[in-house]
């Protein structure tokens, strides 16, 4: 049960709500492993892809989401719109709103733009990534294919591991599993902590053997290798050396714990290969949940009332 | 206050008379399947399939289906619908299909359930068996087996409890005014 027209956050969900997409999901997971991979609940529906930055995979995961749950689907890339030609992001927005869209997947480098979206227009805004905010679904994701394989979230230590600074996926991912009563630590070169993030009720470590010790989940970021030119980072050989995910540093961790990657990974950077092709690793199961917990946020979204 | 409408006995008793209708009609249980609708449908499949497999002493196959994503009030009603397991445990071309479910009203649930099924394959024939057939329909829809026919008020409620080993069955309307 949803109770706002918008997907913007997860620090704007309940647990309640976090876990009625989780169950919604998993319906949906059944779906896709049929033969026949579509419903007709989004009918008649149109869902548009606001892509600001370059993206493959969510962008995708959306239009196949959108696609299985029978809506109609448009891509609006920034490379080939009016936006090159000067338009103003509103003027934008209210286009595609005159167009007749019922939804916008936007995604956007500066953060606070589907905040922005959502007051503007009366049709569904789903955040698809916003500046180093919040990327909601890609954590929705996560606690999806963590609660597949460890069946609770409660009391499990959660490690992420990287770029905190600039990731917005680790900022939702740590309000996600901190709300579901996770212990969340994060380990990080000193120059990639945010500085507020003592608030978050999370640990923060700078060395992988202790922030790795008895892990449940270990979750490695992709270290952007577009923003590091400021100098965050001697070498990328010295953030593997001390903080790539290896084979070796990982027999700290529980026994059973899983390794999960958001993607796209860097090997030889973020993990290594073994690791990353290992039996512990949930790295494309993570990619078939996405689409599963995507058509859960489309389809509760469409049943709110406006 | 509610009114009772079966008790555990009456119910056993539909059941059993059902289950020899199922079998009369499809001359035995070849290429039959039982498919309950989530979720008043799936205990009482279960109990038809249980009474037909002692009536004719085969095996026959018993499925679950949940119809959520195929309503046609996603916008209009108030509360979101949680989803519930489909189940369908057999290939069901060319099988004969009997949905089953506790009550029929609007007919609108059995529509969302054909389409449903027909994503899982093309059944030869699909039948409809409800324990109470309450009227209002408004599609054009009927019962192939049913326990009661039972005229109601538009604003009554009539609900079904049935449990595993039957004991504790029963309906009851609850009066609208």
């Amino acid at each position: 049960m949803l109770n706002t027209k918008d997907l913007l956050g997860i620090k704007e969900l309940t647990p309640e709500e976090i876990y009625s997409i989780l169950d919604t999901a998993s319906g949906f997971k059944d779906v896709l492993q049929r033969d026949i991979k579509k419903v007709p609940p989004l009918r008649g529906k149109t869902v548009v892809n606001l892509f600001f930055e370059p993206s493959t995979r969510t962008r995708t995961s959306f239009e196949l989401a959108a696609k299985r749950l029978s809506a109609d689907v448009v891509n609006f890339s920034v490379a080939t719109s009016s936006v090159t030609k000067g338009e103003t992001l509103k003027d934008t927005a209210l286009t595609i709103k005159a167009l007749g869209a019922d939804f916008v997947v936007i995604r956007h480098s500066s953060a606070g733009v589907p905040h922005f979206l959502s007051r503007l227009l009366d049709i569904s805004i789903i955040n698809a990534g916003d500046g180093a905010n919040e990327h909601p679904t890609q954590a929705l994701l996560d606690l999806f294919t963590v609660l597949s394989h460890k069946k609770k979230i409660k009391g499990l230590i959660i490690a992420i591991i990287g770029d905190i600074v600039h990731s917005r996926v680790a900022r939702s991912c740590i309000y996600a599993f901190v709300k579901l009563g996770a212990r969340v630590r994060v380990i990080c070169p000193p120059t990639l902590t945010p500085p507020e993030i003592t608030n978050l009720g999370i640990e923060v470590f700078h060395n992988m053997e202790k922030g790795l010790e008895d892990a449940d989940v270990i979750m490695t970021l992709r270290l952007q290798l577009e923003r590091q030119s400021k100098g965050f980072l001697p070498s990328l050989e010295e953030y593997f050396y001390l903080y790539g995910l290896t084979s070796e540093r990982m027999r700290v961790a529980k026994g059973d714990a899983i390794v999960m990657h958001p993607g796209p990974m860097n090997r030889g950077v973020e993990i290594e290969s073994e690791v990353a092709d290992g039996r512990q690793s949930v790295i494309l199961e993570q990619v078939t949940n996405g689409l599963a917990v995507r058509m859960a946020v489309l389809y509760l979204l469409a049943g709110v009332k406006k | 206050m509610p009114k009772q409408l079966l008790d555990h006995n009456d119910i056993k008793r539909i059941i059993r008379r059902m289950a020899h209708e199922i079998v009369e009609k499809n001359k035995g249980t070849e290429n039959l399947c039982l498919v309950g609708i989530q979720k008043g449908g799936v205990i009482l499949a279960r109990r038809l399939a249980s009474q037909i497999e002692t009536i004719e002493s085969s095996r026959i196959e018993v499925g679950t289906l949940d119809i959520t994503f195929y309503r046609d009030d996603l916008n209009t009603k108030t509360d979101q619908p949680v989803v519930k397991k489909t189940e369908i445990p057999c290939t069901i071309t060319n099988k004969t299909v009997v949905l089953v479910d506790d009550v029929l009203y609007t007919g609108r649930s059995i529509r969302a359930a054909m389409d449903a099924l027909i994503d899982f394959g093309r059944p030869a024939y699909i039948r409809l068996a409800v324990l109470i057939d309450r009227g209002h329909r408004e599609l054009p829809i009927r019962a192939d087996y049913a326990g009661k026919n039972l005229p109601t008020s538009f604003q009554d409620r009539v609900e079904v409890t049935l449990t595993e080993d039957g004991k504790k069955d029963k309906a009851v309307l609850i009066s609208g005014k």
